[in-house]
Parts: C-alpha cells; sequence; structure tokens
C-alpha cells in the first residue's frame, strides 16, 4: 500500500503544483494518472504550443512548462503512479482514505485532490462494427508492450504522429507493418513523416491512403480486415489492428464518488478551500466548477495553493502556522537539499 | 457589429442567437457562451483544431474562411464527417458570417 498525505488525481500543471505548495507545509504527495508520462494536456495534446498567459512567462511552450513543474517539485520527492487510473475511493474511520486504481494498486492518503482536467484521457475508438468484441483479441488502442507484435503482421490507422511513430518503431518489431489513413496527408513531425517515407520505399512499411478500415473478421481473433481504398474493397491479413486517433478526456469513475457534478466539473467551496460535498477530497483546477470559474492553468495553481493551506489546518488542529514566504524561509526539500537567498552584505566602505 | 447566427444543437433544437465581430471570438466559443452543449462535451482542446469536438455541419451558403491544413488533417481523422464539416473553433466571427446556418455534430 502506497502512503502519502495528499493523493493528487491527475499529474496536470495543477497537480504538479500541488506537490510544491504542499511540501512546502511539509505535506508528501502521491500523484497517479491515466497516461505513461506527467503533464496532462499540455504534454498529450500541446507539448508545442506557446501559452502567453503564465504570470512571468511572456511565452512558454507546454512542454517546458511541466519540465520547468517536474523541476520544481523534484525536491519533495512526489510518488507517481503513471499509466493507471483512479478507480474506487474507500473513506476510513479516522477520515483517511484508501483509493485504488484500474490495475489495483491501492494508495492510503490522509486528503485527496482532485485535479483531473477534463477527466482522464481515453482511445477515441473507431465507427467500426464488432470493434468492442476484438477488442484485447487483435484490437489494441495503445502500443503498452511492442514485443506482443513482435513477428506478428500489424495494421496501423491514424494520420497523426502517434500513428506515424509506431509505425516506425514497430517496423523493426513486427514482421508486416500496414499504415492506412484516410488522407495523403500525414499530420506529423517532418521527420517522422520523411522516415515513414523511406520505410516505405525500403519495403518495409506499406503505406494504404487514401483509405479507411470499415470492417474486422475472425471467429475467435481478429484474422483480417477490410479496407475501402478509394471507394475499392480489399480484404488484408492481419493478426492486429491498432487505431490511433488520438484520446479523448472522460471523467469515468470518479463520476461515480458521490461528488456532486454541474455541468461535467466538480463541485466546489470557493469561499474557502474548493473541498467538494466530501470532507477531506478536493477538486482543483479545470475539473472544478464554482460561480466564476475560469478554466485556466494560472487559477489552477491559486487554488491548489489555498487547498494545501487548508488541508495543513485540518491535519494539525490548534497547531499555529502564518504563512511563509520563500524569499524569506528558502525552500527545504525532502531529499534533504536547502534552497534560499543569498545573505546581504553588511560592510562599510571605507 | 452583432450578427445573426441559427444553430441546430445535438437534441435537433433551433437556437437563433447574437455573435459579436469584435470580441475575436469563433463557433465554438459562440456555442458555448449560449450553453448550447453540454460543458465538457464541445472546445475540448481550446481550440486548436486538435480534438474536433466543435465539429459542425454548414446548412447556407455563406462565405467562410478556407480550411486551413490544421482543420483539414483533424477533418481527416474525426467522426461522423460529411462534405460540409467544419470545426467550430476555426470559424472566427466576422461581419460576413450574417445569416450563417449551422448544426452540432453528434459528440463523440
Amino acid at each position: 500500500m502506497i502512503e502519502t498525505d495528499i493523493l493528487i488525481i491527475g499529474a496536470g500543471p495543477t497537480g504538479l503544483f500541488t506537490v510544491f505548495e504542499a511540501g512546502l507545509l511539509k505535506l508528501k504527495c502521491h500523484i497517479i494518472d491515466a497516461l505513461p508520462q506527467p503533464g496532462g494536456q499540455l504534454s498529450e495534446l500541446y507539448p508545442k504550443k506557446p501559452i502567453f498567459d503564465i504570470p512571468g512567462y511572456p511565452s512558454v511552450l507546454a512542454g517546458d512548462l511541466v519540465d520547468n513543474l517536474m523541476e520544481q517539485i523534484k525536491q519533495f520527492q512526489p510518488g507517481f503512479t503513471l499509466n493507471e487510473k483512479a478507480e474506487t475511493i474507500e473513506k476510513q474511520e479516522d477520515g483517511s482514505f484508501i483509493v485504488t486504481t484500474d490495475k489495483g494498486t491501492a494508495h492510503h492518503c490522509k486528503a485527496v485532490a482532485i485535479a483531473g482536467g477534463l477527466g482522464s484521457f481515453e482511445p477515441r475508438k473507431p465507427l467500426i462494427e464488432d470493434i468492442e468484441f476484438y477488442e484485447d483479441k487483435g484490437v489494441e488502442y495503445f502500443v503498452k508492450d511492442p514485443e506482443l507484435f513482435r513477428d506478428k503482421r500489424i495494421v496501423i490507422a491514424g494520420g497523426g504522429d502517434s500513428a506515424l511513430d509506431w509505425s516506425i518503431f514497430l517496423s523493426n518489431v513486427a514482421s508486416e507493418v500496414t499504415l492506412i489513413h484516410r488522407r495523403n496527408e500525414f499530420r506529423g513531425a517532418l521527420d517522422s513523416v520523411e522516415k515513414v517515407q523511406e520505410l516505405k520505399h525500403a519495403g518495409k512499411i506499406r503505406l494504404i491512403t487514401p483509405a479507411e478500415v470499415t470492417g474486422l473478421n475472425g471467429a475467435e481473433h481478429l484474422e483480417s480486415i477490410d479496407i475501402d481504398e478509394n471507394g475499392a474493397h480489399r480484404n488484408i491479413k492481419t493478426d492486429y489492428f491498432i487505431p490511433l486517433f488520438g484520446l479523448s478526456p472522460k471523467l469515468g469513475a470518479i463520476a461515480n464518488w458521490g461528488l456532486e457534478i454541474e455541468k461535467n466539473a466538480i463541485k466546489v467551496d470557493n469561499s474557502l478551500d474548493y473541498q467538494t460535498n466530501i470532507e477531506g477530497i478536493y477538486a482543483i483546477g479545470d475539473v472544478n466548477t464554482y460561480p466564476g470559474k475560469l478554466k485556466l492553468i494560472l487559477c489552477g495553481f491559486h487554488e491548489a495553493t489555498l487547498m494545501c493551506q487548508s488541508v495543513y489546518n485540518k491535519l494539525n488542529p490548534g497547531k499555529k502556522y502564518v504563512l511563509k514566504y520563500t524569499t524569506v524561509s528558502g525552500v527545504d526539500g525532502f531529499d534533504g537539499t536547502r534552497k534560499e537567498a543569498e545573505k546581504a552584505v553588511v560592510k562599510s566602505i571605507d | 457589429m452583432d450578427v445573426t447566427i441559427k444553430i441546430t444543437d445535438r437534441e435537433g433544437a433551433l437556437h437563433e442567437v447574437q455573435a459579436p465581430t469584435d470580441m475575436n471570438m469563433n463557433i465554438m466559443e459562440l456555442v458555448r457562451a449560449y450553453e448550447l452543449a453540454p460543458e465538457g462535451t464541445i472546445g475540448v482542446c481550446g481550440g486548436m483544431a486538435m480534438c474536433a469536438s466543435c465539429q459542425c455541419y454548414v446548412l447556407n451558403d455563406v462565405a467562410l474562411p478556407e480550411m486551413g491544413d490544421d482543420e483539414e488533417a483533424m477533418l481527416s481523422e474525426a467522426f461522423f464527417v460529411k462534405s460540409n464539416s467544419r470545426l467550430g473553433c476555426q470559424i472566427h466571427i466576422t461581419e460576413e458570417l450574417n445569416g450563417l446556418e449551422i448544426e452540432l455534430a453528434p459528440e463523440y
């Protein structure tokens, strides 16, 4: 069982910054995220897009902001449970919680901070009849373990970076790689497009465009797919079909935790500390709603800060504390590091 | 100056709304401003032509800004796409849009 003070659900900017604010109050954090890497939307959707409204940064790339936040919280040694979704929550008699993921990892914490943004990212499934029947029987929406495809025939569909990148990678693993896209143009990094072109000419990737997968066949496991290539029907033998049409966020299991939901977001008390209707569970960042709510990263940072103070006060009733400034007190990391401003030189001038 | 735009929501209800031309708004934001689709089901990526949650069908002949590469690429990966599909986030509200009629594509 993983033990922590604040369990944060969602490794987006708000969740990451929570670790810092909690760390200043000597509270330890652990983060769960459905994606394999931290950063949430910023890493998954737009790492190369500039953001212009982070105070103090005239412009910062989303991916760089995530890197900076990771650097900033490193000293507070947060734990991560990545690639797993928070599934169930049980309140204990002492007011603490046990949160368990879809893969069975259990976390015991004193407070829960839901910083889930728009929800956990789930694959956008193409509208093909019986596709659900073939899930785990030849249809895979993620490449979790490339070895699954060793010496197998695979068909990848999609026109973005993940379709290109996995086609390139798996061309050295699978016995046959076919990439299918609805149009001739691909939207991805230029070097990936060029690499696929190269592999196509080398006979290592079969490219079929403009085409669309229209049907799946096989008794127990996927055996072949039907495609529509410019109006003509074609059947291709394959062991695996990997549709990579991006991810879309879903609130998922959290919607069943008994929290008050309004407009697909979690209602919180914004006059105080962003606590939900369940004591000890907070919601911060894009996932919450209250009168006047704005879904901005900078608002998420503010909400995270107030929430941490509230958690501290609840966990330490009666213990006197006043807000400290990092310029004055410095930052003491859990890793033994200390950051502080240099002392001013006091010296007489002869 | 405001323009009038007719929007059929995902339930089939028709709304005639006034859209400002001086606030750098787009059709996706207009739909959100009038709450014609539930929050979280439209404009998921914020308006970067990266999710197609604001896909709409253009119902009448009004001069629209030309489709950019991003929009075309996203629509090529979206579902329920028709020949009159556009991404609402890529259509900025200008005076030329007066009288535009659109229908929101199904949620996916």
